[in-house]
């Protein structure tokens, strides 16, 4: 079974990026590769202890994702991390300038990253960015 | 030494949640044990031989009856 470094930069928030990349993060780590997400910008709200998935739509598979039963994001990203040992990480900037600690966050959610080690660990590997 | 069966409901869910509802029963299941998915996601229909394929378990059975498709896996390791 080949494994690969995948590694996730989210920035997004809107639902149709936000549930895509939560389905690169949970089918690649459930199959058996090594995948980081590292969560910024207007995605780390979503990330908070007890935050709503109640993203913008961006669009009609936006809606649609909504109105059927497709998994929330929120439960790919937390299925990643339980089911395929992702590593979510915060991003550090993102975190002091929305003035929150690592405590703040959901539980499934590691120690806050900077970039430069982000992009050391995504050396060589696939990078996608939402 | 024959395993245990069990069924997992997926009906009505998206992809990927019969795949996620399947590994988390193969979490839970041990070696040699049986799971039937039920899922109306064509497209799990493809994505979960797949992923059995690529993790290395056992594709026993697929079949499709009015729109519902069944996947038995057995757990190989």
């Amino acid at each position: 079974m080949g494994t690969e470094r995948i590694s996730i930069i989210l920035v997004s928030e809107d639902r149709e990026d936000l549930q895509m990349a939560g389905m690169i993060a949970s089918v690649g780590a459930v199959s058996g590769n090594e995948v980081t997400v590292l969560v910024s910008m207007n995605a780390l709200k979503y990330f908070l202890k007890g935050a709503d998935d109640k993203a913008p739509a961006a669009g009609q598979m936006g809606e649609m994702l909504e109105r059927k039963k497709a998994p929330s994001f929120k439960t790919l990203f937390e299925q990643a991390a339980e089911l395929g040992d992702a590593r979510i990480h915060p991003c550090s900037m993102a975190m002091d300038v929305l003035g929150v600690e690592w405590r703040d966050l959901e539980t499934f959610m590691k120690e806050p990253l900077g970039l430069t080690k982000f992009l050391d660990d995504a050396k060589g590997g696939q990078v996608w960015s939402f | 030494m024959m395993g245990e069966k069990r069924k997992i409901d997926a009906r009505g869910s998206f992809c990927p949640g019969p795949l996620m509802e399947l590994i988390a029963g193969m979490k839970a299941a041990n070696v040699g044990d049986e799971l039937e998915v039920l899922s109306t996601d064509k497209g799990s229909a493809a994505d979960i031989p797949e992923w059995v394929k690529k993790v290395g378990h056992e594709i026993l059975a697929t079949t499709e009856e009015n729109g519902v498709w069944h996947i038995t896996v057995r757990k190989a390791k």
